[in-house]
């Protein structure tokens, strides 16, 4: 099972590390990552494997979502096949 | 590996363009319910939905956190209570309507569909006492929602079933007047009524349906009109084919959700509705999509064109993105739920002929159209008939929700809240229809119905 996670909002020192923390604290395994920085603002989008995660998976949007605020980013953790059932035939 | 455009697209259409299901609906076989003791019916209807829908709010919940998208409504659609009625020797049809509510209340669903009778051909037992219970019943409870399928390409117009409805939608509204009159926004009025349609306030599970399905709802006009303001040269060919693209995404979400939903209830998935359903959230108007196509207001000339193939485009774009597709399947025209509509009315560019007109090419009908609370229950019918004409000889389903403004004339505004939105009282032609009304009886079925 796998998960996509996104963060957009304004660059700042050191997101890549606050979320890959908070994936490695609940043992999810970071697969890919691929981001830019389109003007100020900061896209990253990260490809994670959840099937060994040690959190219920709802929790772990809503810290992820906590987070965001707190950092004033949107950090969205979402189940990979929506955007596989949206994008692929 | 899916690209991160698409990932990208996907959650601005969820944050920016208000993309959303619109509603899971539960439908439930209420027909063993049946017994001639109303108290052990009601008892009977109560265990049954309470037991089946009980998860269904909290797996609603489950699906949109994980997947992301919001689902805005959990829904119950039932057997058309006439039908349970027609067996109880006391036929106290408020009664179920209170059970109804209970239940609705104990799912913590925000509807629950089904005071319904079906009546296109004459009136069976129960028929006329729910029918006649229906300004009561939607008075003494806030989530149940009722509708009445007066005609049919098969059967005709029962015309008798019309004269009636129209005289039902004032005494709703005179019974609710001191709540905005939010009787009649709960009632819907049916020419060739669909049996498995999630949306409210028309949703019911027709006699033909398995004991308990799921139905989807999607929603997403906000998405079509990003996606057609970024591309401004496209001649209409493009224009359709991009709409196309954009409901088969919208359609899929659905899709989705609906198996999965279905999945984890254990229940058949029945259809995904894909329909173009706006709130009156700013961004997630059908009239403003029309708008965007290149009217400066919705009702303009030119509307009917371009709504239809707003509709057509939705439906060929949905119909590949789903294995089961259902309900009533294209634009919505409400005007109280439509931030652009609502504009377009007050303006005075949108009113009831043109509204009328645009009902042949989309999916419903007259849909939420306040009109001044002095309108004749004889005027009501006759809209009723015009529309359920319009219904019959197309092949359509077509719908009347119109809500009389008690003491209320042409200009003022009444508001209802949430998703039913507010809207201006639209004049009403006075010249009267009432001899016409008057003569009852069935308009027969039309050479459209002759297909064997």
């Amino acid at each position: 099972m796998r998960a996509v996670i996104s963060v957009i909002g304004k660059d700042t020192v050191g997101i890549l590390a606050a979320v890959s923390a908070k994936c490695a604290e609940y043992n999810i395994n970071v697969m890919d990552v691929t981001q830019s920085v389109l003007q100020d603002m900061f896209v990253m989008v990260m490809m994670t494997d959840i099937s060994k995660m040690n959190i219920d998976f709802a929790r772990f949007v809503d810290e992820l979502s906590a987070l965001g605020k707190e950092k004033n980013l949107s950090i969205r953790a979402m189940h990979e096949d929506i955007f596989n059932a949206m994008h692929t035939i | 590996m899916i690209n991160q455009k698409d990932i990208l697209e996907t959650i601005t259409m969820i944050q920016d363009e208000n993309l959303d299901i619109r509603t899971i609906t539960m439908g439930i076989s209420l027909l063993d319910c049946c017994h001639s003791d109303i108290n052990i019916v009601c008892d009977k209807i109560y265990n049954k939905i309470t037991t089946y829908a009980k998860d269904l709010v909290r797996t609603g919940e489950q699906i949109e956190k994980e997947f992301g998208i919001p689902i805005i409504n959990k829904r119950i659609s039932v057997t058309p209570i006439a039908m349970i009625l027609a067996a109880c020797e006391d036929k106290d049809a408020v009664k179920i309507a209170l059970t109804l509510e209970k239940a609705a209340q104990t799912c913590g669903v925000n509807f629950i569909g089904g005071f319904s009778a079906l009546v296109q051909k004459g009136f069976a037992h129960g028929d006329r006492e729910l029918i006649e219970a229906i300004p009561e019943a939607l008075a003494v409870t806030e989530h149940v929602c009722s509708s009445v399928n007066v005609g049919s390409t098969k059967t005709g117009i029962n015309m008798d079933a019309v004269k009636l409805m129209g005289e039902t939608v004032v005494r709703a509204a005179e019974r609710t007047k001191d709540q905005n009159c939010i009787g009649p926004a709960k009632l819907v009025v049916f020419c060739n009524a669909p049996e498995d349609n999630p949306f409210m306030a028309g949703a019911f599970h027709g006699a033909g349906e398995p004991d308990c399905v799921i139905n989807v709802g999607v929603s997403g006009p906000g998405v079509v009109r990003a996606a057609l303001a970024k591309s401004k040269d496209l001649d209409l060919t493009g224009v359709a084919d991009l709409i196309k693209r954009t409901a088969f995404k919208i359609t899929r979400m659905g899709q989705l959700v609906g198996t999965e939903a279905s999945k984890r209830l254990g229940v058949p998935f029945g259809i995904v509705d894909l329909s173009l359903a706006p709130t009156p959230a700013v961004g997630d108007s059908v009239a403003h999509i029309l708008e965007e196509i290149g009217l400066d207001c919705c009702g303009a000339p030119g509307t009917t064109a371009a709504l239809a193939m707003l509709n057509d485009a939705v439906k060929k774009g949905g119909v590949m993105a789903s294995s089961h597709v259902g309900g009533l399947s294209g634009a919505f025209i409400p005007v109280s739920e439509d931030a652009g509509m609502i504009d377009a009315a007050r303006n005075g560019c949108l009113k009831i002929e043109k509204l009328e007109a645009m009902t042949a090419v989309c999916s419903v009908g007259l849909d939420m159209i306040v009109i001044p609370g002095d309108t004749t229950a004889a005027t009501i019918s006759a809209i009723i008939a015009d529309e359920a004409a319009i219904g019959m000889v197309n092949s359509k389903t077509t719908a009347v929700r119109v809500i009389p403004a008690i003491g209320k004339k042409v200009g003022d505004e009444l508001s209802f809240g949430g998703l039913l939105g507010s809207g201006p009282v639209m004049e009403v032609n006075p010249v009267s229809p009432a001899k016409f009304i008057d003569r009852g009886g069935r308009i027969p079925a039309p050479m459209q119905s002759l297909k064997n």
